[in-house]
């Protein structure tokens, strides 16, 4: 029994063990790619023939505009992130705890235009921001705006949290004089921590992805492109083949900060998705 | 049962409507000058009643509004029959414009919406007089200003709390979903393209192109179906692959005996929190003809070409649902490993008692454990695989190409990606519009057929 177990682990290791080798390659390719020295696109080695840094000198240096790219990214991500957050929690406070007319209905009709493929809007978006000014150079707001705009239809997992707060809590304190507004900040916000944390986690992470919209507003004005745009270009363009390393090193430096920001909030993060996958 | 239903509805609809139209009629008749000043001038008895608050509030938004519909929309909405009738011209050098189609629809939209919502301001404004006109009749007090604004904070702070989302999500959302399906119904396309031409109704015409109804179709509706069918295959199997396989990792990591579970769970997680953008072009270039994975099975003389990863359809589809493994198992992982500390122990204790096996355990108890609970997420996981941009389009952009498919097609396009590439390099807008249409179709159905027959609705108290 012991060995039948032991083999059995040893199975599961190499299982792990393997697995991990895969999940990592592609990452370990790419910080290696990034002090790649000799230039050129995809090359047939993994561990460079010279080292060199040349690659993140290129980004800091004068000539490329990734610190503009860079700042917008993430002027656009804080934005988000904290106005996301407070429509978010607005709307899973309301549609949770207060009862008016028409509350059924409108989850519905939110439900059914989540449907629609959000991609069909963009050009109605598109030119909607512009009789606002918000395109090319007013990109950074366009894109918060239309952002924050709609996010008040992801409040699914927000307000599933809200509903396993008792309700009793809140009798008690409308016994005490508390109103609606007091209650909200003094003591549902509290309660609820960790989604909010995992609300205005996932809020930060999307715009640092955002290729379609923000390409599309900034329209071939560089200074309103955001790193996703920008570094996409640089592989896709046929000259790739001397931005391929270029956009190894940006990657990393766009990962980087992403990836320890989620491993902090890591626990919050699962939180957020369990609860949200098993309440739909 | 269904047609009653909707029949009962229409009924109510109207008795609804008579009913309000007469209480209109008796709040005028009823009312006194300053009730019936109020049906031209909102807010004007609130005003003279002391309720200062509510009636400076009607009448901003009268004029703001009035000023919006005449002031901008007034021009919009008169052309809306025709979307515009003077085209653009070249006069010498000079170019005098017309007019232009896309704002007529736009903007005539948003007079429309414009209306409607002060129509039913003005309902709210006469509902608001009649109700003090009634207070005071019974000789009761009118809530002051004071009570008006503090009760947003307390009773209506629905109102308060949802007034800008609400908002947000009817000028960025509902107005362009309404501006798309009109869309549909129109030649707008790369020879009908404002400023320099206009656009008409043409009715159901994209419709019947779609269908290959009437001629004129290069194979059109073949294609539609032909990506259809790739789009319905990828999502189920990027959905139940990535399901199960990520069950199967997040049991193997919970196994007793297994050491490290943090660094397992943590490395596997890297996918989630690199952004898309990086991981998912660099993979791609990985597979590409000259890219990593070719050289090192070129070098160890496994293969004696280079693997077509790209630009083979078979095999480009299948790698695309291969990588979507690597972005997918992680998520599963974390889910279930949530959730499999939720299932009782006992449940297993037993079950090893009566000398059952570890793939009984799994089949009888924790697969119908998870089926049950997630239910919801797999549903929302296909909806999602439906409409996954992301993957596609960083990885390959929907290619390879094929002379078969008409409006550029390839065989990993999805639908989404598709009309993607139709709105930006072909400027296709009424076919977009029609696909786009199809796609919340299909959504839509498969929505409500798979949750109506879903054990965790049909049966809440299943696992309790």
């Amino acid at each position: 029994m012991k060995r039948k177990q032991r083999i059995n682990n040893t199975i599961c290791y190499i299982v792990l063990i393997l697995m991990s080798i895969i999940w990592l390659f592609p990452f370990v390719g790419l910080v290696l790619q990034s002090f790649r020295g000799e230039s050129g696109g995809m090359v047939a080695y993994l561990v460079p023939h010279e080292w060199s840094l040349k690659n993140y000198q290129f980004l800091f240096g004068n000539s490329s505009k990734f610190l503009t790219w860079y700042g917008n990214t993430l002027t656009i991500a804080i934005f988000v992130s904290l106005l996301q957050t407070l429509v978010v929690i607005c709307v899973s406070y309301a549609l949770s705890r207060m009862r008016f007319r028409g509350r059924k209905a409108l989850m519905n009709i939110w439900l059914v235009l989540g449907m629609f493929p959000g991609f069909l809007t963009m050009i109605c978006l598109y030119f909607l921001l512009k009789t606002l000014g918000l395109t090319e150079a007013g990109a950074v707001p366009g894109l918060i705006l239309i952002s924050v705009a709609s996010s008040g239809m992801g409040y699914y997992v927000c307000k599933g949290y809200f509903d396993t707060v008792p309700k009793a809590l809140d009798e008690a304190a409308i016994l005490d004089g508390a109103t609606r507004a007091q209650i909200l900040v003094k003591m549902i916000i509290p309660m609820s921590k960790p989604i909010i944390i995992y609300t205005a986690l996932v809020a930060f992470m999307a715009p640092w992805c955002d290729y379609i919209f923000a390409s599309y507003v900034a329209f071939g004005y560089e200074k309103g492109y955001n790193v996703a745009v920008a570094m996409t270009r640089w592989v896709w363009t046929n000259d790739y083949q001397g931005f391929f390393t270029r956009f190894c090193a940006g990657g990393i430096l766009v990962a980087i900060p992403v990836t320890i920001l989620f491993m902090c909030l890591q626990k919050y993060y699962v939180e957020g998705v369990t609860g949200g996958a098993v309440k739909g | 049962m269904d047609g009653i239903k909707r029949g009962n509805a229409v009924t109510r609809f109207f008795r609804w409507l008579g009913a309000d139209l007469r209480e209109i009629g008796r709040t005028f008749a009823e009312g006194d000058w300053r009730t019936k000043l109020s049906f031209l001038i909102m807010g004007f008895g609130q005003l003279c009643r002391g309720q200062i608050a509510r009636g400076v509030s009607m009448l901003a938004l009268e004029g703001g509004l009035l000023y919006f519909i005449f002031g901008f929309g007034w021009q919009y909405l008169t052309k809306l029959v025709t979307l515009g009738t003077i085209e653009t011209r070249q006069d010498g050098r000079v170019t005098i414009y017309g007019h232009n189609s896309f704002f007529i629809l736009l903007y005539g939209i948003l007079g429309i919406v414009a209306i409607l919502a002060l129509i039913y301001l003005w309902r709210v404004n006469l509902k608001q007089n009649r109700e003090a006109e009634g207070l005071l009749a019974q000789g009761k007090r009118l809530p002051s200003n004071k009570a008006d604004l503090a009760s947003l904070l307390d009773k209506n702070f629905d109102k308060t709390l949802l007034a800008l989302p609400v908002l947000g999500i009817f000028i960025f959302t509902v107005v362009p979903i309404i501006f798309m399906i009109c869309i549909a119904f129109t030649n707008y396309d790369v020879t009908h393209q404002p400023p320099s031409k206009l656009f008409s109704w043409v009715g159901l015409d994209n419709f019947r192109e779609l269908f290959g109804i009437g001629g004129g179709s290069e194979g059109f509706g073949g294609t539609f179906f032909y990506v259809l069918g790739w789009t319905l295959v990828w999502a189920f199997f990027a959905t139940f692959l990535t399901y199960f396989l990520g069950m199967a990792v997040a049991i193997l990591i919970n196994k007793k005996g297994i050491r490290f579970k943090k660094l397992w769970r943590t490395i596997l997680v890297m996918t989630i929190a690199v952004p898309q953008f990086v991981s998912l072009l660099y993979v791609g270039k990985m597979f590409a003809a000259d890219g990593l994975v070719n050289a090192y099975l070129l070098k160890w003389g496994w293969i004696k070409q280079t693997i077509p990863f790209w630009t083979n359809a078979t095999y480009a589809r299948i790698l695309i649902i291969v990588i979507n493994l690597w972005i997918g198992i992680p998520y599963t992982m974390l889910i279930v490993t949530g959730l499999l500390m939720n299932i009782p122990a006992e449940l297993y204790e037993s079950a090893r008692i009566d000398g059952a096996n570890a793939f009984q355990t799994f089949r009888k108890i924790t697969l119908p454990y998870m089926l049950f609970v997630t239910g919801p997420f797999l549903l929302t996981q296909f909806i999602g695989n439906l409409n996954n941009f992301n993957v596609i389009f960083l990885l390959n952009q929907g290619k390879p190409q094929s002379m078969n498919l008409s409006n550029n097609a390839g065989a990993t396009d999805l639908l989404v990606t598709w009309l993607y590439k139709m709105t930006i390099n072909d400027s296709n807008y009424k076919i977009a519009a029609v696909i786009g249409i199809m796609v919340f179709l299909v959504t839509a159905i498969i929505s409500l057929v798979v949750y109506n027959t879903m054990p965790s609705v049909k049966d809440e108290e299943g696992f309790q």
